[in-house]
Parts: C-alpha cells; structure tokens; sequence
C-alpha cells in the first residue's frame, strides 16, 4: 500500500504510538465525559415513590425529565362556568323534541355541553358528526349511528360519575366527562377488540399466545386477558391460600398465571406504573400486603367489566363496519388504557368534573 | 516476542495429526471425518479438529436431536403461515406449546399439544443416549464416569420439568414450553402460582450451587494461571508429585482465608458444585405443586418470611401531586 522507502523508513524508526494512545484516549474520554456531566448534569435522573415499607423496594422509578413534562392533553380540558338556573328557566327536555338525557338542563347548559362535546369528540365534524347535514329542525332525528352511540355514552359517563366514585374519585374529586377517553378524536385511541387465535394451524392453549400484539403488550403472553377478565367475568385468581393443599380439577394452572400476568403487564403500561404500584411482589396475592391502589384498582376492574358489557357490546348493532373489530366484527371495548393513558390517575388527576355537573349524575343536575 | 498463554493462545503448536488411541474397542475405525487445522479454534484451544468417535447411541442422539428441533421449528414456521420473514420476526416469540390442562395425561390433536409429546418424546430419547454415549466412550477410555453422571444430573432435571413433575400433577400442560420468551413466561407463571419460588429451600440451593461453581471456576482458573509460570498448568504432575506451582498456590489461599483445597481436591469441589445445581434444582421443581402449594406461606409457617413495618400505598411517604411537581 505504502511505497517501500515508506515501509524502511518505518522500520528504522519504530514507535509505538497504540500504547499512549489508548492511555491518552481512555483519560481523555474520562474526562471529557465527566466534564459533560459537570457541566449539564445527569441526563437520566429518576426520581422515585415509595410505595410500601422500607426493606420491601417497593417503589415507582420515574425520569425527572418526564416529570417536569405534564400531560399534553391537560391543556385542552376547556374551561367553562356552569350556568346555574335562574327559577322557572325552561328546560332542554321541554323546548327539543327527543332530548331522553340531558332533558333537566336549562337551555344555556345543553348548549354549553353541546358545544363542548363538539371539542370534546368531533372539532372537525362539528354538530353534524351526530346531528347531520339536515339543519337544526332535523336535530331532534336520530338519523345517524353517532347520535345513538353518544346518548348511551352520556348515560354511561353519568353511570361512571354516579356509581362508580369509589374508583374514579378514589383519591379526590376527578370526575370522568367524554375528553377523558375521546380527546378531540371521534374513537378513543386505547380501545380494543379481541383478537383471537393468533398463531396460524395450532388450536387452544397454543393458538392464543406467543405472538407480539397490541393486547400482550408486545409479550408472548396470551393475547385473550382483556377478553377473559374484562369481559367474560373469569376470576383473577390463580394462588393457594395454604402452604399445602390438595388439587382439585378446575384449579388455576399455570396457563390461569400467564393469562393473569398477561392482564398486569396491560395494567402497569395502561398506568405508567410497575407491579410493586399495587402488590408487594413477594407475595402477589397477598391482601395483607397491598397498597390502597390494589383496592381503588380491584374496583376498576368489576367497573370495566360492567361498562363494557351493559355500555360498549350492547352497541354492536348500531356501528358501521368500519368502527368494528378487523378480526370478529366485535364492537369497540374499554379497558384501563382508554382513560388512563400511561398516567397513575388519568390527566394527571385534573379535576374534570367540576364544571360539568350535567354528567355528574343521572338525575337532574346539581349547581353549587 | 511471541509467548504462550493458556487462554487465547497466541502461539498455535502444530505437529503431525494426532490420532489419539486405537485399542481393544476398535475406536479407530469408527472415527470420522477428516482431521485438520482451525487457526480460530486454535486462538481458543486445541487447533486441531477432528476426527470424531459417533458410534451408535451418537448417531441415535444426534438424529433424535435434529428431528426434536425441527418439529419445533417447522411447528412456529406453520404458525407463522410460513412466512420466512415473519418466521425471523417473531422468533424469540414463537413456541411450541404443551397441550392445555383440558387434556390430562391422554394425547391431544397435533396441533394442540401433540406434536409437543411427540418432541419431547424425541428429546428425551436424544438426552439418554448422549448420556449412553459419555458412559460408554468413557469406558472404553478407561475413564472414570464423571462427566456421563455430570449429565445425569442435567438430564434429571430436564426430566422433572417435562415429564416427571407433569405426570405426578395428571397433566402434560404442567410442561415447560420450547420457546424464547415463552419458555421465560412458564419460569415466571411458575414462580408467582406457587406462591414465590425464592422461598423455595431448594431453589436457594441451586442458586448456591450455581454462584459457587461461578466462584469455584474463577478461584480455581485464576489460580492456575497464576502460577502457569512455575509450571502450576500441568495440572496432573501436580497432582501427584506437588512442585513449586502447587505449594504457592496452596500457600496464597490458606494465607488469604486460612484454608486451600488441594491440587485434586479443587476438581471434586467443582464438580459437585456444578453437579448439585441442576440435582437441587430438579428436588425444588420436584417439590412445587405436588408437595408445597405456596411457597411463600409455607416460608411463613416456618419462620423465614418477616414482615416488615410500615405502611403500604404512597400516601404516607409522599403525595401523587408532589410526585408529578404539580402541588401547590
């Protein structure tokens, strides 16, 4: 490659220049790192909640950098007063023709939340994503899917906001409205569908894991935990409660765990939190040694389940298509992920309720 | 200058072919392939590659071996609708599951579980005749059979996984799955059903074991090399007329910790450390289910499992709102 003088040249005068070179490059990349770190200080900083007794590790690891950031979708909650009634105001339900739901509120808030749920759901659309293209004297019609779909998603927020406070309002008041799951988009990005056998030619157990989906959350777990214990009411239960007892047939096996461990990894990415959030991971089962959390999120659970199945399925004959699951037609499904978002309380606990008390609650609503 | 090291040896000693023995057994004749030299096995060990003794219970385990992996493969090709690319994608995904609880001991469909029966059947056989085979080809060596019974020992632990434990418990889908991930989910399942295989005895064991031969093999490794120089690596001279080699390093371990092994002594240590992690093991997994139903209560019945002090739940070490630097 080098001419031959080159290479006598070379020879006459060896140096071992690989020697000080690694030296200088090792101390120079030392230091060069350390300035770096000085200077602009540690990029990965967590920063952790304890969760449980000292000595258990119980805690949630967070980046600061994530910290600092809030939710995005937190400055899009629209901030508008209620309108408390003045005594004898005509109500919705008397002046619109069809109004089965938000019949008790005065004109002024039905078209406050009319208008929001236009933000809320379809900015794009506008009125005529449900109400169509036919003028306000059609309004009263129920000529489109939409309109339906959100009269039953009214009742169930007003369902969630009611009954169900012991879980959405289990640390203080939050309140769910339609931009928790929605946020400016017609469907909730986080909803599901089942998704059946997954691997081609193979039947039962081994048709229904072992793949990367969206409900394994990308694991070889099962792909059918939402479906079985989000929808079907299959118990969570897989552990003995005695160091020694004899097995029965039906017990939970280890296919019940995978399935289980399947539903906690959707719940920890769901909530931005990890297994020791909720269990001290010693003993899993253990509800001596749960945080609140375990409780608040326990009534999640059986509130998934009633939503979707008395909500979101009984809805499947009213969508097109095209809103319906690829795989098995299936109507769209709730689950921790679709309010959630990847936060420990939705928003980031942003009281959202606060100025909508027409979803507070089935009834009439209260002002204050 | 050039010089000679144990490991990654820079200078290759290359001589005529070495045939090695050729006695009553008639071990010549069943060697096969043509012996040559491997620069890069030689950085790593011995240059030289082959011939290599098969003989029949070899020719039975390889091939058992080869039709085991490839019903495996063929098995996740398939579920992939043989799709090459998608095959590669998923791979470390992809299993070949035991049969659901549903089927007991009897043989499921191919397709739910019995093509897994029918690998693990091949498996099993491949497994006994390599052990056959260390046995025998140590025999005709004149050996003693350690390293056939070292295998042994992983065998009977491979065993009580697949078709021990899962017989006692009336199921094949006790089984551990032939899978990347999924062979890693089955360890974690199996773990938090029983109630937290970290109290398990015999886990602890293995775990012991298992540390301690990475502890053995770097103590003993490193001594030797250390004293290679005094001719501390002909290790079997050592052993039976002690030099130099041996007295330094059995000088430096008792002057570090009071005690040495000995120059033949050292190799028994490892063994049976080595040896005891899969026999351990096997006894625990043995143990999980059939005996002991949840480890972690029965840790508890016998004093082991403290509780600890304190509150659980965030609230009473920090609040949500300071957590996410929105209180006010």
């Amino acid at each position: 490659m080098f001419p031959k003088w080159f290479g006598e040249w070379n020879k006459k005068n060896a140096k071992d220049i690989y020697g000080p070179a690694i030296l200088v490059g090792t101390l120079g990349g030392a230091v060069f790192f350390a300035a770096l770190l000085v200077s602009w200080g540690q990029p990965l900083a967590t920063d952790s909640l304890q969760t449980g007794p000292r000595g258990t590790g119980m805690s949630v690891a967070e980046f600061k950098a994530d910290l600092a950031r809030p939710d995005p979708a937190i400055i899009e909650i629209i901030q508008s007063d209620p309108l408390p009634p003045e005594p004898g105001e005509e109500l919705a339900g008397d002046i619109y023709e069809n109004v089965q739901v938000l019949g008790d509120l005065t004109d002024a808030n039905f078209n406050r939340l009319m208008a929001a749920m236009t933000q809320w759901v379809s900015p794009d659309q506008g009125c005529a994503y449900c109400h169509g293209d036919g003028g306000v004297e059609t309004y009263g019609e129920d000529l489109l899917y939409t309109k339906i779909v959100a009269r039953r998603m009214i009742q169930m927020t007003q369902n969630i906001n009611e009954n169900w406070d012991g879980h959405v309002n289990a640390n203080k008041e939050v309140g769910v409205t339609c931009m928790t799951c929605h946020r400016g988009q017609n469907v909730p990005q986080n909803i599901w569908f089942k998704v059946g056998p997954v691997n081609e030619s193979m039947a039962g157990w081994s048709a229904i894991q072992n793949r990367a989906t969206n409900i394994s959350q990308s694991t070889s777990l099962p792909s059918d935990a939402l479906e079985k214990y989000l929808l079907e009411y299959e118990q969570i239960n897989v552990h003995d409660l005695e160091s020694r007892v004899e097995s029965l047939p039906g017990d939970p096996r280890i296919q019940e765990t995978e399935r289980t461990y399947s539903l906690m990894n959707y719940f920890s990415n769901a909530l931005g939190v990890n297994c020791v959030f909720c269990h001290n991971s010693r003993a899993f089962y253990d509800v001596g040694q749960v945080t609140p959390q375990w409780a608040t999120a326990s009534l999640g659970i059986a509130m998934v389940q009633e939503l979707n199945n008395d909500y979101l399925v009984p809805l499947q004959d009213q969508y097109p298509e095209h809103r319906l699951g690829p795989v098995f037609g299936d109507a769209p499904k709730a689950a921790c992920k679709t309010c959630h978002q990847g936060y420990q309380q939705p928003l980031q606990g942003t009281n959202v309720i606060a100025d909508w008390p027409e979803l507070a609650t089935s009834g009439a609503p209260v002002y204050e | 200058m050039a010089e000679y090291q144990n490991i990654f040896t820079q200078v290759q000693v290359r001589g005529p072919i070495e045939w090695g023995t050729d006695n009553e057994f008639n071990l010549a004749e069943e060697r096969v392939g043509k012996p040559g030299f491997s620069s890069l096995f030689g950085w790593i060990g011995n240059a030289q590659l082959g011939p290599v003794y098969l003989g029949t219970y070899g020719v039975v385990s390889i091939a058992c071996l080869i039709i085991w992996f490839n019903i495996i493969g063929i098995s996740m090709l398939s579920q992939v609708g043989w799709s090459i690319p998608e095959f590669l994608r998923q791979l470390f995904w992809l299993a070949l599951e035991p049969p659901g609880p549903e089927y007991g001991l009897r043989m499921p469909p191919l397709n739910d579980g019995g093509w897994f029966i029918i690998a693990g059947f091949f498996f099993l056989v491949s497994l006994g005749a390599w052990f056959l085979r260390t046995y025998t080809l140590a025999q005709s060596h004149k050996m003693g059979k350690h390293l056939a019974w070292a295998f042994l020992a992983l065998v009977w632990l491979i065993a009580v996984l697949g078709l021990i434990r899962p017989v006692l418990m009336g199921s094949w889908s006790e089984a551990v799955p032939y899978g990347i991930f999924p062979h890693l989910d089955w360890t974690t399942a199996f773990s938090i059903r029983y109630g937290n295989l970290y109290y398990n005895p015999f886990h602890c064991l293995s775990i012991v074991f298992l540390y301690g031969s990475v502890l053995l093999f770097a103590m003993h490794g490193g001594t030797i090399l250390a004293v290679t120089r005094f001719g501390g690596d002909r290790e079997l001279e050592q052993i039976y007329d002690r030099g130099t080699a041996s007295e330094r390093a059995a000088l430096f371990w008792r002057w570090t910790m009071g005690f040495n092994a000995t120059m033949e002594g050292i190799h028994r240590w490892a063994w049976w450390f080595a040896v005891l992690t899969p026999i351990t093991g096997g006894i625990g997994i043995l143990l999980t289910g059939t005996v002991v139903d949840n480890w972690f209560i029965w840790a508890q019945e016998h004093n082991f499992a403290p509780m600890y002090d304190g509150s659980y739940g965030y609230a009473d070490y920090g609040s949500y709102e300071a957590f996410i630097g929105q209180e006010n």
